[in-house]
């Protein structure tokens, strides 16, 4: 295989395409179209590009084949998809961009969009927010749901989807720009118990795969691996990826909060616009 | 994110439910029925594949049309699991019933094209038995084949012999007399689960 021929997607989604070049589309034109002032600066675009990109890149390049036929590639994407992804993205903080698209195309004016700011509200509860986030994890790493999301391709687009999209809300709801004390965002204390609380049940599951003695995901046995691997290695290191970066992922989130709360009670709690309060 | 992916987050949950669902209700209704190999009715598509048999034929699904069809991924260097699983498969068959033995295909792909020719695949399936059908192809179309049912192939380096490792499938699907995939056959099956197995898919 060439070089080139490693970026192309194995399994190619014209929706995921679609959706990736429109969100790059939109973030760009925003850029472009919106005040100066109110412009993030080039390192919050570079993360957000990057977090973008990192995601783009497990879904439709030939990692995504390895994703396939390997437990702990699979893993590695899902890190990508639920964490390190949706992480930068949340943590570049992009509503300055969605703020002027939001004003642009006079989106609160349309009814339509309601019952999703409705479903919206309750998906970022933050009692169910975490549940969602590490019930996601749980869901598609239950066995027999696995094999079936690793043999049906309908499933496996809905398994990536969903663990993407969950993972920009959940960071999302932890980056927040918008300083609580105006009331619309979670608190920092509530914010660093939701990271801890996230943590524990992902350390559990993968602690469980890594000491697991028998074979917990035979379908990468039962499909042909990408190449030849023993299966205890395979799954020790997809265990290991499962237990602990996302902890870390967690530690890290919880810093971040953290000197965020620290900067906001020094500046003596006054309300920050909602373009400051970003960098990491 | 952008507001473009704004109606993503309304499609998650819906489609969440409706994939659990299907997943609860397939389960019930494998239980009840309790198929001994995995049930993949709905996950996978029906049978289509375009190969050479071991005379050069070109042959497609519709070469066997109203059989059972069994689709094995192998080769004929094979060491262990090949040969296993198609005297397992064989043995199956002959469990059956006898008027419904004619009834089912074994279709042995072989994944190797550059060592097994036509007349080696061929010698090495009559080994086996009699309704087992060898096939191969260029490797673009082989992939292709395998991509479709969510399986994969890999070579390993060669030694000084020349002799190399291929990895494949260890599961063989079987597919019903309307194309219609039905059941994944784990390498841990006895011959006389899968015969029960086949015998429901003949009738």
């Amino acid at each position: 295989m060439t070089g080139f021929s490693y970026l192309l997607p194995y399994d190619f989604s014209p929706i995921t395409l679609l959706s990736y070049v429109l969100v790059l589309g939109f973030y760009g034109c925003g850029l472009l179209l919106m005040v100066p002032e109110q412009r993030p600066g080039s390192g919050r675009i570079l993360v957000f590009v990057t977090g973008v990109l990192l995601c783009y890149g497990v879904m439709q390049t030939r990692f995504d084949y390895y994703s396939q036929y390997m437990f702990f590639v699979h893993r590695g994407q899902h890190l990508v998809l639920h964490h390190l992804g949706p992480f930068l993205i949340a943590l570049s903080n992009p509503l300055p961009v969605m703020q002027f698209w939001h004003r642009r195309l006079k989106l609160g004016q349309v009814p339509l969009l309601r019952p999703l700011a409705w479903i919206y509200r309750v998906l970022q509860h933050p009692l169910v927010a975490p549940v969602l986030f590490a019930g996601l994890v749980y869901f598609w790493l239950w066995p027999a749901i696995h094999f079936d999301a690793m043999l049906s391709r309908q499933l496996y687009w809905i398994m990536n989807w969903s663990m993407l999209l969950d993972g920009v809300l959940f960071w999302w709801l932890i980056f927040d720009p918008r300083s609580p004390a105006s009331g619309e965002a979670l608190g920092y204390g509530k914010r660093m118990v939701l990271l801890a609380a996230v943590a524990v049940p992902q350390l559990i599951l993968g602690a469980w795969i890594v000491f697991s003695r028998g074979m917990v995901y035979d379908v990468y046995e039962v499909c042909g691996r990408a190449w030849p691997m023993p299966p205890e290695t395979d799954q020790l290191l997809g265990g290991l990826l499962t237990w602990i970066p996302p902890g870390m992922m967690s530690v890290l989130g919880i810093l971040i909060i953290l000197r965020r709360a620290m900067y906001a009670s020094d500046s003596d709690k006054t309300l920050k616009p909602a373009s400051e309060g970003s960098t990491p | 994110m952008t507001p473009s992916a704004l109606p993503h987050r309304g499609c998650t949950i819906p489609a969440l439910l409706l994939c659990w669902l299907t997943l609860v209700l397939g389960g019930c209704s494998a239980a009840e029925e309790a198929w001994n190999g995995k049930d993949i009715q709905g996950l996978m598509p029906e049978l289509e594949f375009q190969l050479t048999g071991t005379s050069g034929e070109q042959l497609t699904a519709a070469d066997f049309a109203g059989q059972v069809r069994l689709l094995d991924f192998g080769f004929t260097s094979c060491p262990d699991v090949c040969p296993a699983t198609l005297s397992s498969l064989n043995k199956a068959v002959s469990l059956m019933p006898e008027d419904l033995r004619n009834r089912v295909t074994i279709l042995f792909v072989s994944v190797d094209p550059e060592r097994d020719t036509g007349e080696r695949i061929q010698s090495y399936v009559q080994f086996f038995g009699s309704n087992i059908v060898g096939l191969t192809g260029p490797e673009p179309s082989l992939r292709a084949l395998t991509r479709r049912y969510r399986t994969t192939f890999g070579y390993e380096e060669a030694d000084a012999n020349g002799n190399y490792q291929v990895s494949h499938s260890a599961a063989v699907y079987v597919f019903d007399r309307q194309d219609q995939a039905r059941l994944l056959l784990r390498p841990d099956l006895t011959p006389q689960q899968i015969a029960e197995d086949l015998t429901r898919l003949a009738r």
